[in-house]
């Protein structure tokens, strides 16, 4: 009974979304504020349809229900609760209603967050978002829904995916949602503001800790994912240029590029038409991610077995959403006016430098992903294009971008003289082609080219962003009231730069200096490698709850003293049969240690896999310290003083233009 | 000109030649770095250039995993049904590597016609097909129908 109720409230959920997505766009267009009004009771209502229908699919895993034929394909009731409750999003159909939900939540926080918004925004708002769960839940209706019974009832489930079965999968999907998710309040904002045609500093103020938050979350879920792909798939790696990775990080590109160009928007009231492009190509690229993870197209360690309908149903979608929003931007953007001029030597070039590289990034990982389809399509043969592409592409356009991340804090809005900009930065710059010479010398005793550009480039953030703080200082009173009186968005700017140049220096220091060696060892030998020796101390059985394992114990030492014991496992997972590798890992600030078990070579010895991984916490590190500094930002006290009385602090803000 | 107008054409001069650069690198890489897939039968009709690196894929064959008593070298032949293709790799396999699954190996020929491949990949799923295999099946499927109209029962 419950999983049909469950169907009924997913159906409910899409009237609801097609009158969120209707009436209130209509009042907004013919002025009818009644209209506009239903706006916020229909998003509540369609968040609680959804809300009961994702908490009957979780209690289908929690009770393991196996007469519904998504929990049978994903669940087993030897699977431990915490799994069987993120198996609700193991698989295609319940990932699509997490991503419903997930919408419907953003859809209420708007709601609830907007009370000082006019009415008429707010509606439109809604309204869009409306429509895109619409198309989201017609989808997850019409091709997958997630509550289809099964007959006869199996005795027990498929299993989750063992490599599912694992905490930063608990994790990683709905972060990466929540920002794919939340792409969609800037898309609905841009649309709304250009259906009103009000492109103000206003609503650049509105939709910024919005586009921030989404974003912080799209940092937060690639890290996961990264972080997971490091110690699970027991390669070592932790980005393969793989398609779906790709998929994630586009979006994150292009946000990155509109959170830049929304500080301009707001402070400056210039680049608002390239703006709203932005957002509506950030979200556009959301889609495309989740058409290209979910029609499963391209051949990726993370795709599925899938069903084609779906894909089309997906990219039809895409194409609307694209189509008619490019439509609206083409009838309402050549009205809209920047009115902000600056001059060559500003913190807007600085800004539109970022933009540019960002952009020019996408697209050429957006070439290096698409370019085996587009060939496929052209029956020119099947192609993969390797890793190699994307770095030799990819490094050379962040080089310039980190540097000018270092720079454009310093430079002043409009105008700005390039003599007191190069007095200002010769020292830091000296000193950080000094530092940056030296660190990989002092830490490794070796120099490589790429090694010493990262650490110039890193230390100059670092350095620069002292430089910014000791200038803002210098009229203060005193150090501490200086301190105290530089903005959240500001610290938040400056933890956001520090993170990357952090995660800078972990991708160039454990790209050059890891030692890495596939082994044939047998209990009792040692394996040297670099300073540390790793004895295979001796191989145990053991039994998990819905596996059996073989348990490797390798005792690291460094220079006859102990270090670390690792413990590797190769689990047998007993019901879908599949084999996985745990890896085991030392970790420390500086180093990691990391073996995995490979095969048994039958003579008793394994192949075994061993690692010696600097520095490779701080890329991930880095990406905390990003998400951290946006969500400073996204705190900042003007975004809930705006809310009070919005005109007035727009002509604060414009005296002020921190 | 007034230095409103030359500071914009400067601004536009530069964000071009950018992006003009950056395209050109891209092909460059892009040109270098493109893996071709062929299934065991193309490869067996030696449409392949030597030295070249590309893709194969098909199916592990039955009983023809062998590994050496020594190292980790190991060889298996891929199979899309008429035609198969040894394969040699010295290093760990992926966990989902098996007799009878589907795989797609990346690497090169040497001079003996054997595939020495760098990279082995096989998917997490077991029910999981890459494309590309599950298409080369089928098209050899279909010529050996072609060749032998008399084998099908």
């Amino acid at each position: 009974m419950l999983p049909e109720l469950g169907h009924y409230a997913l159906i409910l959920a899409l009237c609801l979304a097609l009158l969120q997505g209707t009436i209130p766009l209509a009042g907004a267009q013919g002025g009818i504020s009644n209209w506009m009004a239903l706006a916020r009771p229909l998003t509540w209502a369609q968040f609680m349809a959804l809300l009961v229908s994702f908490a009957i699919l979780t209690y289908a895993f929690i009770s393991n229900d196996f007469s519904v034929a998504y929990t049978a394909n994903h669940s087993n009731s030897l699977l431990p609760l915490i799994y069987r409750v993120s198996a609700v999003w193991g698989g295609h159909e319940g990932s699509l209603l997490l991503w419903a939900f997930l919408l419907a939540g953003w859809s209420l926080a708007v709601s609830l967050l907007s009370r000082r918004l006019p009415l008429i925004m707010v509606a439109r708002v809604l309204g869009v978002m409306g429509l895109v769960s619409t198309g989201f839940l017609s989808f997850l209706i019409f091709t997958s829904g997630p509550f289809a019974r099964l007959w006869p009832i199996p005795v027990d489930g498929r299993d989750l995916n063992p490599l599912l079965q694992d905490l930063g999968l608990v994790l990683h999907p709905p972060m990466l949602y929540m920002g794919y998710v939340g792409l969609s309040v800037a898309f609905a904002f841009a649309i709304a503001a250009l259906l009103g045609g009000r492109l103000d500093a206003t609503w650049a103020r509105w939709s910024r800790p919005w586009t921030t938050v989404a974003w912080v979350f799209l940092t937060l879920g690639i890290a996961l994912g990264s972080w997971w792909a490091y110690y699970e798939l027991g390669w070592g790696g932790w980005w393969f240029w793989d398609p779906v990775e790709n998929a994630s990080f586009l979006p994150w590109l292009v946000s990155t590029a509109l959170i830049h160009s929304l500080a301009v928007a707001e402070k400056r009231s210039a680049f608002k038409n390239w703006t709203v492009l932005l957002a509506i190509i950030a979200f556009s690229l959301s889609l495309l991610g989740t058409f290209l993870v979910r029609s499963g197209v391209l051949t990726s360690v993370h795709a599925f077995a899938n069903d084609p309908k779906r894909g089309l149903f997906i990219l039809m979608l895409l194409a609307v959403v694209v189509g008619v929003s490019l439509m609206i931007y083409a009838w309402r953007a050549p009205q809209v006016k920047s009115t902000g001029h600056f001059e060559l030597v500003s913190r807007e070039t600085m800004l539109l430098g970022n933009n540019v590289l960002l952009i020019v990034a996408t697209a050429s990982v957006l070439l290096g992903t698409l370019y085996p389809l587009i060939i496929d399509a052209l029956g020119a043969g099947k192609i993969s294009v390797g890793a190699p592409y994307f770095n030799a592409v990819f490094v050379p356009l962040m080089i310039p971008l980190v540097v000018l991340m270092g720079l454009g804090p310093l430079v002043r809005w409009k105008s700005d003289q390039a003599a007191r900009l190069q007095q200002m930065i010769r020292g830091t710059l000296v000193i950080s082609i000094g530092i940056g010479l030296l660190l990989p010398w002092l830490l490794f005793r070796s120099w490589e080219p790429m090694v010493i550009v990262g650490s110039i480039i890193a230390v100059w953030v670092a350095l620069s962003a002292l430089l910014d703080l000791r200038n803002r200082l210098r009229n203060a009173s005193s150090f501490w009231s200086g301190l105290r009186k530089q903005s959240r968005s500001f610290y938040g700017m400056v933890l956001a730069h520090l993170g990357v140049a952090v995660t800078v220096v972990g991708i160039t220091f454990s790209s050059y200096y890891s030692l890495e060696h596939d082994v044939r060892l047998a209990p009792g030998e040692t394996f040297v490698m670099g300073e540390h020796d790793f004895l295979f101390e001796k191989l145990v059985h053991h039994e998990g709850p819905n596996y059996s394992s073989d348990l490797a114990v390798i005792q690291v030492q460094k220079q006859g003293k102990q270090v670390a014991t690792l413990h590797t496992e190769k689990r047998l997972y007993t019901v879908t049969g599949m084999p996985m590798t745990e890896a085991g890992i030392d970790w420390g600030l500086t180093r990691d240690l990391y073996v995995a078990l490979g095969e048994p070579l039958g003579d008793g010895s394994w192949a075994v896999r061993m690692y010696y991984k600097p520095y490779v916490r701080w890329i991930w590190l880095g990406a905390l310290l990003m998400s951290f500094g946006g969500l400073l930002a996204a705190a900042d006290r003007r975004y809930r003083l705006s809310r009070q009385s919005s005109s007035s602090v727009t002509a604060n803000l414009q005296e002020n233009g921190i | 000109m007034n230095p409103k107008r030359r500071n914009r054409l400067l601004v536009i001069a530069l964000v071009v030649s950018g992006a003009g650069i950056a395209v050109a690198l891209a092909m460059v890489a892009l040109s270098e770095n493109i893996n071709l897939f062929y299934s065991p039968t193309e490869v067996s009709r030696g449409a392949i250039p030597q030295g070249k690196t590309f893709r194969v894929g098909g199916l592990v064959r039955e009983g023809s995993v062998r590994r050496e008593e020594q190292g980790l070298r190991i060889s298996f032949e891929v199979t899309d049904g008429p035609h198969n293709v040894t394969i040699d790799y010295t290093g760990i396999l992926p966990d989902l590597f098996r007799e009878g699954q589907g795989i797609v190996a990346q690497g090169r020929l040497d001079d003996n016609g054997r595939f020495i491949a760098d990279q082995v990949l096989a998917k997490h799923d077991e029910n999981y097909m890459p494309p590309e295999v599950a298409e080369a099946l089928i098209k050899a499927e279909n010529e050996g129908e072609l060749a032998n109209p008399h084998s099908t029962p």
